[in-house]
């Protein structure tokens, strides 16, 4: 059975995710040490909250050397809300550096009439990488819930796998790029679409364990 | 573009849902982790948990409840009643709830809200204002109680959510003491006041008597979502029924 580490940096609660996780047939391991991300099939990066604390957490860890070889060795790699943001370079919310593998900056929702920030609640998913293994059996245009205030602007279009329109704004939902898959939206907790999602990723798990 | 959500409210007292609550084919009506279940199957965009347990004794139970909620229902969360620290919060969400909602503990502590928001971000402070309004012509608007309603603060109720705004609120659950229990409307001056004066999302609750209703305080009373109790437990309405309505009249909802 596939082992999947789910990054635990005291960064929200990792219960549903892994939970989503099992229920595709995974085995889950909650885990904050490097040797454990070195020895899964895959790692998922979860997370709420503030960008700062997060990198500040990963880095008193040690953990951010190993993130990065982690993701350079071609494991499955998924973020997860915060644990998209963090892969860029930096972000408007705070001032620390982010583990800096995608190229871009996370940037705040701009105020404009009629729409709430953060952008919480459930909005269509329009993919840009249909082909994509996580977005298999899913319908044109699923619903999966959000709650953010700030999104990811990576520098290279072509690494975004969907978008979401929050008022006239079109920000990036997830991004992915070979192994590396991340998501702003929480599929833990976007019902049977986000199981959908989950069950995917393992999928993906699985076929590269079995090569 | 973000749907308008449909959220029930279930009365969890030590461990158990309060209220008859009338579904068809259910086993054990009081049973949270499976009254859950069906209003995820339902449609229902989030579930929220409301802890009436009295006695101090029986208040650790909804943590066990929430944890196996959390671990079959993957639809948001948010669980309130009672909350006054810092531990408390950080018990709920690590149990796995997404959200956890303060009335009273803010009230009596607004710094409270400013500690939660900073040690576990905004998106999961909920901050719950009963208002009621003012018999003043003289000074129109509305009161904030605390304690069930049964004690006036004597804070404006648009200025206080304006404040737990300003302190890291990352959401509004407005109930207007007036409407609650009347099925007669939502008070839509109080919310659409809030609305405007805030960017936060604004979840309305107290008045709902028919789908018309709730359309109201979404567009009108220009609130994100509707929580609605009663209404859904007795089968009144039901959450497809709700959102047929909105749909056809042009409200986005979320439909499976």
């Amino acid at each position: 059975m596939a082992v999947i580490a789910v990054i635990d940096y005291d960064m929200g609660n990792l219960h549903s995710a892994c939970k989503g996780l099992e229920k595709a047939g995974a085995k889950t391991q909650i885990t904050d040490r490097p040797h454990d991300l070195e020895r899964a099939d895959a790692v998922v990066l979860p997370g709420v909250g503030a960008f700062d604390p997060a990198m500040q957490q990963l880095r008193s860890r040690g953990l951010v050397p190993v993130i990065q070889d982690v993701i350079a060795s071609g494991k499955p790699f998924l973020g997860i809300c915060l644990g998209l943001q963090i892969l860029f370079e930096g972000s408007e919310e705070g001032s620390e550096p982010g583990l800096g593998i995608i190229a871009g900056t996370v940037k705040r929702f701009h105020h404009e009439p009629g729409i709430t920030i953060p952008h919480m609640g459930w909005n269509h998913l329009e993919l840009t990488q249909p082909q994509l293994t996580l977005w298999q059996q899913l319908t044109p245009q699923s619903w999966v819930y959000f709650v953010h205030s700030y999104y990811v602007d990576p520098v290279e279009s072509q690494v975004r796998a969907a978008t979401v329109t929050h008022g006239s704004q079109t920000v990036t939902a997830a991004i992915a790029r070979d192994n590396l898959m991340a998501v702003q939206f929480h599929p833990e907790k976007s019902s049977t679409t986000g199981l959908q999602i989950l069950s995917n990723f393992v999928q993906q798990v699985r076929s590269t364990v079995l090569v | 573009m973000l749907a308008k959500r449909i959220l029930p409210c279930l009365d969890v007292k030590a461990g158990r849902v309060v209220k008859g609550i009338n579904f068809v084919n259910l086993q054990d009506a009081g049973d949270p982790v499976a009254l859950a279940q069906a209003y995820n199957q339902a449609g229902a965009d989030e579930l929220v948990f409301l802890d009436i347990t009295a006695t101090h004794e029986d208040r650790g139970i909804i943590f066990d409840v929430v944890y196996q909620t959390a671990e079959q229902v993957f639809i948001p969360l948010t669980v309130g009643g009672g909350i006054q620290d810092l531990i408390t919060i950080k018990d709920l969400l690590r149990a796995g709830a997404d959200k956890v909602s303060i009335n009273s503990g803010a009230v009596r502590n607004p710094s409270l809200v400013n500690q939660a928001s900073d040690r576990f971000g905004s998106q999961c402070i909920v901050v719950a204002i009963d208002a009621r309004r003012r018999d003043d012509p003289a000074n129109p608007g509305w009161d904030v109680f605390v304690r069930g309603g049964r004690e006036n603060t004597g804070l404006d109720a648009i200025a206080w959510a304006a404040e737990v705004e300003q302190r890291g609120a990352g959401e509004l659950l407005i109930t207007s003491m007036d409407a609650d229990g009347t099925q007669a409307g939502y008070d839509l001056e109080l919310t659409r006041q809030i609305a405007e004066m805030v960017q936060i999302p604004v979840v309305a609750s107290g008045g709902a008597g028919n789908c018309e209703h709730i359309q109201s305080v979404l567009t009108t009373g220009k609130a994100e979502a509707a929580l609605l109790a009663s209404l859904l437990h007795y089968g009144q309405l039901t959450i497809s029924q709700i959102k047929n309505h909105l749909s056809a009249h042009r409200v986005p909802v979320r439909l499976p």
